[in-house]
């Protein structure tokens, strides 16, 4: 009868036997390297023939075969089944009789497999909308609950292990430090820079050390503490409690009476929000070192002038300002990588998604505020 | 008591009529819209060792984690005592939860603490002890499950098998009244696992405690079951209740009896299928 003729390997055809009922033969080699006729080209054969009652294997022709003739085999068996036809295995190696058999010894399980049914644009937007409200309200009760714990640290009922707390003071205190000299040395620099341009063309180079000290006490030391914060440490939070959910330590926390909320969001909130303010006075120093070394360097002035001119520009209340910043910075970033670590999900790509959003929250979080804060000074007149 | 399905006539009234100590009524559990099982009903009383069963991914985790109050039920209650525990306040929810103990199907580990203080970080919340006293219970504590000596590792420095042990010290850090277990023998070997089959049943008798494991460990069910159920995840809900000598030798439900006797009688059938598509 039609003979269909694949590739140079794994051939099939039906024929016509002696009983009456259809055979199926399959001829050559059916190997999964060698390229294998498909399901549906059987099920194409199969519609040629009507009142069918019987399928029988012929596989006298067939030469090497692997796992590639047996998902074919089951595709076959499913298109008979749906066709109300007998399939009968005939002559199949014992081998491949076996595993057809192992593979559909455990009928699937109802309702275990996921409908992938594509989504219409609405539902899409609903869904995305409930989530952005579902999160919005997580963002509430963490906030809440945050909160509470902060209550409990003031009235001094607060369960937290001093060692975990040293142990973060040292993560986000001394050990930013490098990068933290690297980072704010460069923007003074850069600052100092930018400015000596505009301000050698009026000869008054020397007030490059009050633009510098101005915008790294009130602005640039804070935020790019901050910025760095988040990055290194925000992210690194966000992991930490991301992978503790992961691995159960979390439900083996909360199980025991334990609140994650003090035992872990706490230190690592009070540790940024102690170090921050301490890394944003030390990151103005070096931002100011870093425009002396142009100013001295570059523009020609001394130490002593650069020393006096900066003493004389730059009021307390410039570092007030940018240390009290630092501080709701502080917060803001132990907040983000907190949060997204603890409502991460349990699996190793949805802890890289909570660093990921901790970084993205918190940067937009600063930035945010930090507009809050600009618009409030000036209308404060500080 | 219970609307199981297979009731085998030892069970219920049979047993001494001890105290219940977990009931579980009308219980459905779902992870979203996905029903993992429904209408869960048994009782788990004061004192006994009582079994989960149930072939893979049928819900036995997350029957426990409901048992615990990590999960909240879709619907039905779990009692504690004469308490429902959804209903209680969040006072008595925290003092229901520090009668736990539990041991994890991961072990959960606290990564960032020794062993040591993994055990003793409870001791250390909860009681009054000195640091040298805690860490001298700890010590003690790892010993009884075969770990002693190794105090000072992390949970990333010792063995699968290990940690479910070291899990299994933490949860008896303060005595638990109910220490629930999760395959607590997967990964052990023989002799550890008959080690710590005779270790709960010494806890049972010494303290009183009430115990609370899944596991597919055979001997084990054996040699320490008080009561069993039996989870099925194609009706989604348990087809078997009762002794789990009782359930293989009498059960009705040839499913129930071929898991208890290691799919003796699934091997038979397998070959019965295997024939039917031969001829
Ligand atoms: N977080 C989750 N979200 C959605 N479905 C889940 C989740 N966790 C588990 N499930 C589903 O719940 C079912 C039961 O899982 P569970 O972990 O309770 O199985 P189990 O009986 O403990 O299996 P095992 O003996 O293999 O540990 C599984 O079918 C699984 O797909
Ligand atoms: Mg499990």
């Amino acid at each position: 009868m039609a003979v269909d003729a694949y590739r140079d390997g794994a051939q099939i055809a039906l024929g016509r036997l002696a009983s009456g009922d259809i055979s199926l033969r399959l001829t050559g080699d059916w190997r999964l390297r060698s390229g294998l006729p498909t399901p549906a080209s059987f099920q194409e054969l199969l519609r040629s023939q009507d009142r069918l009652q019987r399928l029988v294997v012929d596989a006298s022709g067939l030469h090497h075969w692997d796992s590639g003739l047996l998902a074919f085999l089951v595709g076959v068996r499913e298109a008979c089944r749906a066709r109300n036809v007998d399939f009968d295995a005939g002559d199949l190696p014992a081998g491949a009789r076996r595993l057809l058999t192992l593979a559909t010894a455990v009928p699937e399980r109802q309702g275990a497999r996921r409908s992938s049914a594509a989504h219409g644009f609405l539902t899409l937007v609903g869904d995305e909308t409930v989530k952005l409200w579902r999160s919005f309200g997580g963002m509430l009760e963490f906030l809440g609950q945050a909160t509470e714990s902060f209550g409990k640290l003031i009235v001094f009922r607060a369960r937290f292990r001093r060692s975990d707390f040293v142990e973060v003071v040292y993560e986000c205190g001394a050990a930013a430090l490098p990068i933290v000299t690297l980072i704010s040395f460069l923007v003074g620099l850069i600052l100092a820079f930018v400015g000596a341009i505009q301000l050698q063309q009026f000869g008054a180079q020397i007030y490059v050390a009050d633009l510098v000290g101005v915008a790294m006490a009130r602005e640039m030391g804070a935020l790019m503490t901050a910025i760095i914060m988040a990055g290194r440490t925000g992210a690194a939070f966000a992991a930490q409690l991301g992978t503790m959910q992961v691995n159960e330590e979390i439900d083996a926390l909360s199980t025991f009476g334990l609140s994650p909320m003090e035992f872990l969001v706490l230190p690592r909130m009070l540790a940024l929000i102690l170090m921050m303010p301490l890394l944003c006075l030390y990151a103005d120093f070096m931002g100011i070192l870093g425009g002396a070394v142009v100013g001295v360097g570059m523009l020609g002035l001394s130490v002593t002038q650069y020393v006096n001119e900066t003493i004389h520009g730059v009021g307390l209340v410039d570092f007030a300002v940018g240390i009290v910043k630092s501080s709701v910075f502080g917060v803001l970033v132990a907040l983000s990588g907190c949060m997204r670590g603890i409502q991460s999900g349990r699996s190793a790509s949805a802890v890289g998604q909570a660093a990921t959003s901790a970084v993205v929250t918190a940067i937009v979080l600063i930035i945010v505020t930090d507009g809050f804060f600009a618009v409030l000074t000036n209308v404060l007149g500080i | 008591m219970s609307s199981a399905s297979d009731q085998s006539p030892q069970t219920g009234d049979a047993e001494t009529q001890a105290e219940a100590h977990i009931s579980v009524r009308n219980l459905d559990m779902a992870y979203g819209d996905f029903l993992i099982q429904r209408d869960l009903n048994f009782t788990i009383r004061r004192g006994e060792i009582f079994i989960i069963m149930g072939g893979s991914g049928c819900g036995k985790s997350t029957l426990l984690k409901h048992l615990v109050g990590l999960m909240e039920p879709a619907r039905g209650e779990v009692f504690y005592g004469s308490v429902d525990f959804w209903k209680a306040s969040a006072v008595d929810q925290l003092r229901i939860k520090r009668q736990f103990g539990i041991l994890y199907q991961s072990g959960a580990l606290w990564s960032s603490m020794t062993l040591a203080e993994n055990v003793g970080l409870p001791l250390g919340e909860f009681t009054d002890l000195e640091p040298a006293e805690i860490r001298r219970i700890a010590s003690l504590k790892m010993a009884l499950v075969g770990l002693a000596g190794f105090e000072d590792f992390y949970p990333s420095e010792i063995s699968g098998g290990m940690r479910k042990r070291a899990g299994l010290a933490r949860a008896m850090a303060l005595d638990p009244d109910i220490l629930f277990c999760d395959e607590p023998s997967a990964g052990l070997d023989p002799i550890s696992s008959r080690l710590l089959d005779d270790l709960i049943l010494q806890l049972r008798d010494s303290l009183g405690a009430t115990i609370v494991i899944v596991t597919h460990e055979l001997a084990s069910i054996f040699a320490i079951a008080d009561d069993s159920i039996f989870l099925d995840a194609d009706t989604k809900t348990m087809i078997a209740h009762g002794d789990p000598r009782v359930l293989r030798d009498h059960s009705s439900d040839p499913k129930v009896r071929n898991f208890l006797l290691r799919g003796e009688l699934g091997a038979q059938a397998a070959t019965e299928v295997g024939g039917a598509a031969a001829g």
